[in-house]
């Protein structure tokens, strides 16, 4: 059951990523990444990141893209033909993509088990959870503290710095943002 | 669990999105695909974090934390850029072409 709605989930993303980039309607475009968005979520969900889910759809799809739209609807750009580059570049575009994409498909074939091999450095056949406890933790996590305790507890201990950091960047961001699109200050 | 697949899919769409980098000119797809391509990379975060604890899920977080803050600058830099030019077509965005 959960490999079938991974299936669907991972065909639309699929489907709407191609379709993102072929249509030559910027709005168009963006209306399909944000499907894309919204099966990555669904996805996400299906791995036991829930919390990361409902994020993605918070943040991605709401905030992100209609932050998009919103450009595109106040710069009014037609869908002009000549958008996407020659045949020249899309062969080699296309070729670079096979470069990139042959090595990085060679990963869908790990299993938990050579993962755990790789970190723990010894050969595991068994079950992998016994090699990557961490793994086991987390889903204790969840299953003690709740889906957003789990996360929590990480972001606000372990990663309390770079938390920090963060709001210091969004500044920085939303100032510059201003700055930049301002005509005079 | 669903741990090939889940690479599998984040290497499609990655490839689908360097892919639209290369052939689009439109500055502002060019921004989706440069979206698509992190969104693969969180995917592929949250498909590790079953196994590695819930740091990747962590990192998922700040990653899209960087995505909103780089879409907010980028965008704003196109605006300006569209002030100039009337136009958000990288043909045209060529000032620093030697």
């Amino acid at each position: 059951m959960t490999e079938l709605v991974f299936s669907v989930l991972a065909g639309f993303a699929v489907i709407s990523a191609i379709a993102c980039i072929l249509q030559r309607n910027p709005v168009a475009s963006a209306i399909w990444l944000v499907g894309t968005m919204f099966a990555l979520a669904g996805i996400y969900v299906l791995l036991n990141a829930q919390f990361i889910g409902a994020i993605q759809v918070l943040v991605y799809a709401g905030a992100v893209m209609v932050l998009f739209l919103f450009v595109i609807m106040l710069l009014n750009l037609s869908n002009d033909a000549g958008d996407l580059r020659g045949w020249p570049t899309r062969l080699i575009g296309a070729a670079i993509v096979v470069a990139i994409a042959v090595p990085l498909l060679t990963v869908g074939r790990y299993t938990p088990q050579r993962l755990a091999s790789e970190v723990t450095g010894a050969v595991v056949s068994g079950d992998p959870a016994a090699a990557l406890p961490a793994g086991q933790a987390a889903l204790a996590a969840v299953t003690a503290k709740g889906v957003v305790g789990a996360v929590a507890v990480p972001l606000f201990q372990q990663y309390l710095v770079p938390f920090e950091i963060t709001s210091i960047l969004l500044l920085t961001a939303a100032v510059g943002a201003v700055v930049l699109a301002k005509r005079k200050i | 669990m669903l741990l090939g697949p889940s690479l599998t899919l984040s290497a499609i769409l990655f490839a689908i999105g360097v892919f639209g980098v290369l052939i689009r000119r439109n500055a502002i797809v060019l921004f989706m695909c440069i979206e698509l391509m992190l969104n693969a990379v969180n995917l592929t975060f949250v498909a590790l974090a079953q196994y590695h604890g819930l740091s990747g899920q962590v990192l998922v977080f700040f990653v899209m934390t960087v995505a909103a803050a780089e879409a907010a600058v980028g965008l704003a830099i196109i605006l300006s850029v569209f002030r100039h030019r009337q136009s958000v077509d990288l043909k045209y965005i060529n000032l620093l072409r030697g």
